[in-house]
């Protein structure tokens, strides 16, 4: 679930946080990261993800990048947003995660 | 040069010669180093040919297969991946030594891994090192494997052997490598011929030009003198004339020189496979595995699709029986997300049936499609790993639930004969004791249990032999059991589709033996020459 908490930064350079729960079966592996990846470069806003919400946080335009995370499954995702079309970015990738990654 | 004998195990059947094609990044040695904006120039050229040439495979690749070769472009794409390895050739390092360094730590990195699952992502880390390694060497080890040649090394990927056209000869020689593995299975159902677990191919200078492949006998002869290599092609030539001969031979029904009408029955891994046989070789399908649907769906497959896979399957038979069996996970046969992970000895756990009963959620849903599959011909289900009646008891019952729920909603469905493989030496002792519909024998699994040795441990395979006069015995009772109970009995492990086992087992009593679609010519010319 997303947080309810999820801070809302108008069209600044303060970054949009949130949060959701990997709930697929392996977690962050080949596919969805693949799709996680393709989600994100379709939107100008930079965005990292971290398994913690203090970070390290790691790029998740990069495949390369976000499987060295190695997310298992139960983990919970850590969204940082920055740029002008975040708060769409920030949904679409939310909604993913959410879905299972379609593969649940 | 003196020819290089080596024995492993046999894989595939048949024999193959060609000249040998390494699969190491061996290949791809270079011998110049240019500076660092021309090294950096050929890495980013040998990168992109990579992923151009993975491109090229996914269009032809499908389900999983396709899906893996997509997660290896996305990496090859993403500037993280060599990053490094720039880094590193803008100090002065050569691109190949720069680049395996870079993919090296990264591969190191995925071994590390607690997670079963991303330890496993490493051989596709592997498989990108070696691809971009071999188009730096100006050659494309993976893509050009020449249909006749002999490919050699640790292991091969399904990928890199689904790459290369099988159609013209050639055979595969591995270090490393199982006759259990998915390359295998994939080479049988080719025809290629396979010899696996042949220890270090180290080469001293370079590597052989030429080699032997005996897929039957487990040997591989590298750079044979001349007049080992006129022996080998003697043997071939014969084979060729034999196979022929089976060949114009397997639309003949199969009868013992004495008179005895055998059934010749194909196991089925995939739907696909069907497409290029004509029914008419055989007297029906003696064994649907159908692990293929859940491994392909990354998940458990619905009602609809599991329902449409069967009855194409039952339509493609055009009357002739069908044996399905139900989900076989777990052993060597893991799902995600359905088959217990961490067991001690999977082998001995919760596999087959026992996962089935363990998740009636799963089976329900396997057991409703195979039902409203049931009217489209002549459909046997089959239970696998049952060792106890109350088992097949159980699933019975279970299927009678999901047949009276699917005709009082008004479905269109059919109650088929249930049936367990014999498989446990457990059942085999008391086969009688179940009031199965018919028993299927299932020689791989019935005889490492007997002979408490795994087929794929090379230091106990001579001991996991089907011709054993213990396993033998079992066959033999299993065969009594169902004369006595009036019930069909077939057998349909690789013992089936061995032609040295088949004057044994049809001596059991045994009328009906299930193989690979490429063994039914040869089985059926073995069966000929029986009890003449």
């Amino acid at each position: 679930m997303p947080d309810a908490n999820a801070s809302r930064a108008a069209e600044s350079a303060v970054p949009l946080t949130a949060s959701a729960v990997l709930v697929n079966a392996v977690g962050l592996h080949a596919r969805p990261s693949v799709k996680l990846t393709q989600c994100a470069k379709r939107f100008a806003a930079s965005i990292e993800l971290a398994l913690a919400p203090d970070g390290p946080w790691t790029d998740a335009k990069s495949p390369v990048k976000v499987m060295r995370v190695k997310a298992p499954q139960g983990a919970t995702l850590h969204f940082r947003v920055t740029g002008a079309d975040g708060e769409a970015a920030l949904a679409a990738l939310l909604a993913l995660v959410n879905d299972g990654f379609g593969e649940a | 040069m003196a020819e290089i004998h080596r024995t492993g195990r046999a894989a595939s059947p048949g024999l193959a010669i060609g000249p040998v094609t390494m699969l190491t990044s061996g290949v791809a040695r270079r011998t110049t180093v240019g500076s660092p904006p021309a090294e950096t120039a050929a890495l980013q050229a040998a990168i992109a040919a990579a992923t151009a040439e993975i491109a090229g495979m996914i269009a032809i690749a499908q389900g999983e297969v396709a899906d893996i070769l997509e997660f290896q472009v996305a990496l090859l794409e993403d500037d993280a991946l060599a990053e490094a390895a720039y880094t590193a050739i803008s100090t002065g390092t050569a691109a190949d030594q720069a680049w395996c360094a870079a993919l090296d730590a990264e591969i190191a990195g995925y071994r590390a891994a607690e997670d079963e699952y991303f330890r496993a992502r490493a051989a596709d880390l592997i498989d990108i090192r070696d691809r971009v390694l071999a188009h730096l060497g100006g050659g494309s080890a993976a893509a050009d494997i020449p249909g006749d040649s002999i490919v050699a090394g640790e292991d091969i990927t399904p990928s890199a052997f689904l790459a290369a056209d099988w159609s013209r000869g050639g055979g595969i020689a591995l270090a490393a490598g199982s006759p259990s593995s998915h390359v295998a299975m994939l080479a049988r159902a080719r025809g290629a011929p396979m010899v696996v677990g042949l220890g270090p191919l180290a080469w001293q200078d370079r590597p052989p030009a030429l080699a032997l492949v005996d897929g039957d006998a487990g040997t591989v002869i590298f750079d044979p003198e001349p007049e080992t290599r006129r022996l080998f092609e003697h043997r071939m030539a014969a084979a060729h004339v034999a196979r022929a001969a089976a060949d114009a031979g397997s639309f003949e029904p199969a009868v013992t020189a004495d008179g005895r009408r055998i059934a010749i029955l194909l196991n089925i891994a995939a739907p696909e496979e069907l497409a290029a046989i004509d029914p008419a070789i055989c007297d029906g399908i003696g064994l649907v595995r159908t692990e293929f649907l859940f491994e392909a769906s990354h998940g458990l497959p619905d009602e609809d699709i599991q329902y449409g896979v069967y009855r194409r399957i039952l339509e493609w038979a055009q009357g002739r029986p069908v044996t399905i069996r139900t989900l076989d996970a777990g052993g060597d046969k893991p799902i995600r997300g359905l088959t217990v992970d961490g067991e001690s000895n999977p082998f001995l756990g919760v596999r087959g049936i026992r996962l089935s009963l363990a998740r009636p959620d799963v089976f329900r849903v396997q057991l409703r499609a195979l039902l409203r599959a049931a009217v489209h011909g002549s459909l046997k289900v089959m239970l696998p790993m049952i060792a106890v009646p109350s088992e097949f008891d159980r699933a019975a019952a279970m299927l009678d639930a999901e047949f009276a729920a699917l005709a009082a909603q008004g479905i269109s469905c059919a109650r088929p004969p249930l049936g367990i493989m014999v498989e446990v030496p457990a059942a085999a002792l008391r086969a009688e004791d179940f009031a199965a519909a018919f028993y299927s024998i299932g020689s791989n699994d019935l005889t490492q249990y007997t002979m408490a040795a795994a087929r794929d441990i090379g230091a106990v395979a001579d001991l996991n032999d089907t011709g054993d006069p213990a396993v033998l015995s079992l066959i033999a009772r299993t065969v009594e059991a169902a004369r006595r109970r009036g019930v069909e009995v077939s057998l349909c492990g690789d013992a089936a589709a061995d032609t040295r086992l088949t004057t044994a087992l049809l001596a059991t009593g045994l009328t009906a033996l299930s193989v690979a679609p490429v063994a039914v010519a040869r089985l059926k010319a073995a069966i000929a020459g029986v009890g003449a």
